[in-house]
């Protein structure tokens, strides 16, 4: 520690201010010299895949990566300043975000790299509600619901008070449920328990007998001796539901979007093809859904071809099977 | 009579209203110790909890490894040399500058608006929300003066964070020296900066070096301003090397390099789905409560080592 050794004469104070300021003034005259560092940000959601990708590339010799959690808003803001090469999104990007990205001639290349299914779990003592309908979570969830007893979801239900949990407003889970079951992004009633935090959430709801909340498969699966998930539509969340496109409309892909710019670099082209080609397995082992196998390839074709824009054109959309994701036009 | 009478009963009277004060005042001893001890049992058992938890992985592989997915595999190497080099340039610019202004305020300026005005700013910045600093260092030292998100712009800012903090101890401490010796210093024939610089500032330098590392141990914990930065939470290779082999031996590029700390990465273990991940949390928690510790105690030892070389 620098202070310890300071026993003020004028040597030593004199020398650390000269040292701080070459340091300063040296540090700002390198500015630019940090060459080969693949910069990713952005969704929390897509954070564990990155890292697990990220992790056996660098360990595999590929080069040097970082990964940072500013959410999907936050990091397709830097990606359109040209901040980072790669941007995790927990949903598609967004009018607002392409008008930015154009503005600044950033354009980019979306690739779909995993599902996720949001989970609608409850209490482990609830041994009523095994399953719900959309309608019904809509009248449970939609702005200015009043209802707070089980009874009042479906009259076969027991006189339980209900108590709602779920992530707050900043959260993509937030924006995608809203979006799914109230038919408006970013809908919802605002009487419930928030957290952005989803292990607050699966605590609160292991505590109460009449809780119920959502958040990622990711969270439920484990905590699955303590939680049960709800059937929607009578399909229940797995692997295979949601790969055949049953576990509708809480299904959700997620993406990676690589700068134009950035994927010329030999060292983010390689980084691209190993996150492809592990996909599988990094989606799995951190309990999220891969794509199936065989759509990796044509995922990997769409990145050499250099296709750039969204197949959403920066429209929100719900339900998409996975080969529409793959299938679709791309929109600039 | 009636004159014995009414002496006797306020003098009854004094008695009562004294031994009730004592009761009041041996009550307050009472609680004023049990609130002591609740805080500390609450503290001395969160920390116990915290190292027992994190018990298991408090080993070498914890403090060699980087970030993992794999609960076993993650360690703290990355987050711990970010910490120390960031708390390094922190202590490196808050130093000279808190210390240097403390003289200016304490010795130097003179008594007008102008002063009054600074002073009742500096009191204000200790309190200031840590995020509006980092809002500050995003805006100024990442985007203006094009510092990036790295180990320079985390200084600066956690430097900004603490300079209130030091410059008020240092003008306590300067304070605290009795007259006498400056009367003294002066009677001899020393110029003012003499005095300062010879006799004030080593005098003060034990309580000095207190507030210097009370501020730096508020640092070392600091999330907020280093998230709004930019500070990664995954990263696996470590600053360049500030010692070099060929001339001129010593590099400043790690001072651009990207960087975590310890607070950041402890807050995305405890958010992640696997209950393993708590374990580490835990034995982060320790390792940094346990840096805390170390630099109070570093803290303490200073002040008994300067005030014992000190007579007067």
């Amino acid at each position: 520690m620098v202070i310890s050794r300071v026993k003020p004469n004028r040597f030593t104070v004199v020398s650390a201010i000269a040292a701080t300021t070459a340091a300063v003034s040296l540090s700002i005259q390198t500015v630019s010299s940090q060459g080969s560092v693949i910069k990713i940000d952005g969704s929390s959601t897509v954070f564990p895949i990155t890292e697990k990708i990220a992790e056996g590339f660098q360990k595999s010799g590929g080069g040097r990566v970082t990964v940072g959690i500013s959410g999907t808003g936050g990091g397709f803001k830097k990606f359109c300043a040209g901040e980072i090469d790669i941007s995790d999104a927990s949903r598609p990007i967004l009018k607002k975000e392409i008008d930015l990205c154009k503005k600044n001639g950033i354009s980019y290349i979306e690739l779909p790299v995993a599902y996720d299914a949001l989970t609608v779990v409850v209490n482990e003592r609830n041994t009523w509600a095994k399953n719900l309908t959309t309608a019904e979570l809509k009248k449970i969830w939609e702005p200015g619901s009043k209802i707070d007893n089980w009874k009042e979801v479906r009259s076969s239900f027991p006189n339980q008070p209900l108590k709602l949990f779920g992530p707050g407003a900043d959260s993509g889970t937030f924006d995608y449920f809203t979006e799914a079951i109230n038919g408006k992004s970013k809908a919802s009633r605002k009487d419930y328990t928030a957290s952005e935090d989803d292990n607050v959430l699966v605590q609160g709801i292991t505590r109460d007998k009449g809780s119920l909340g959502y958040f990622g498969y990711a969270y439920y699966e484990p905590n699955q001796k303590r939680l049960n998930a709800v059937q929607v539509n009578g399909v229940a969340p797995s692997r295979k539901t949601v790969e055949s496109g049953q576990y509708n409309p809480l299904s959700r892909p997620l993406f990676i979007y690589i700068s134009k710019k950035s994927a010329q670099r030999p060292e983010v082209k390689k980084f691209v093809q190993y996150y492809l080609k592990n996909g599988v397995s990094a989606a799995s082992s951190v309990k999220y859904i891969p794509l199936p196998a065989s759509a990796y390839p044509k995922i990997q074709a769409r990145f050499n071809a250099g296709k750039t824009g969204s197949v959403f054109g920066g429209e929100e959309a719900v339900g998409l099977k996975i080969n529409d994701l793959i299938t679709r036009e791309l929109r600039d | 009579m009636a004159h014995v009478e009414i002496s006797t009963d306020s003098f009854q009277q004094t008695q009562a209203s004294v031994s009730r004060r004592q009761l009041i005042s041996g009550l307050f001893n009472v609680v004023g110790l049990l609130v002591i001890l609740v805080a500390t049992l609450v503290l001395l058992a969160l920390v116990i909890q915290l190292v027992a938890q994190g018990a298991p992985r408090l080993n070498w592989k914890f403090f060699s490894s980087f970030a993992s997915s794999d609960y076993n595999e993650a360690g703290i190497l990355a987050p711990l040399v970010g910490s120390a080099l960031v708390m390094l340039v922190t202590a490196a610019i808050a130093v000279p500058l808190g210390v240097a202004a403390g003289i200016y305020l304490e010795e130097y300026a003179p008594k007008n608006w102008l002063s009054a005005l600074i002073e009742i700013n500096v009191t204000n910045l200790a309190g200031v929300p840590s995020i509006v600093y980092g809002l500050l260092a995003l805006g100024f030292f990442n985007q203006t003066l094009k510092l990036g998100e790295s180990i320079v712009t985390a200084g600066l800012t956690l430097a900004l964070l603490i300079l209130p903090i030091v410059i008020v101890t240092t003008r306590e401490a300067l304070r605290a020296i009795p007259s006498l010796l400056r009367e003294a210093a002066y009677a001899l024939g020393a110029s003012k900066w003499q005095v300062i610089w010879d006799h004030i500032l080593p005098y003060s330098s034990g309580s000095i070096l207190t507030g210097v590392i009370i501020g730096l141990s508020r640092a070392i914990g600091e999330t907020a301003p280093l998230i709004t930065i930019g500070a990664l939470t995954f990263i696996a290779f470590l600053p360049p090397s500030p010692v070099k082999a060929e001339f001129p031996f010593i590099s400043f590029e790690w001072l651009q390099a990207p960087f975590t700390v310890m607070p950041i990465q402890m807050f995305n273990w405890v958010s992640r789905p696997e209950p393993e991940f708590q374990i580490n949390a835990a034995a982060a928690g320790a390792v940094l409560i346990f840096m805390t510790l170390a630099m109070n105690g570093l803290a303490i030892y200073l002040r008994y080592r300067f005030r014992k070389g000190v007579k007067w």
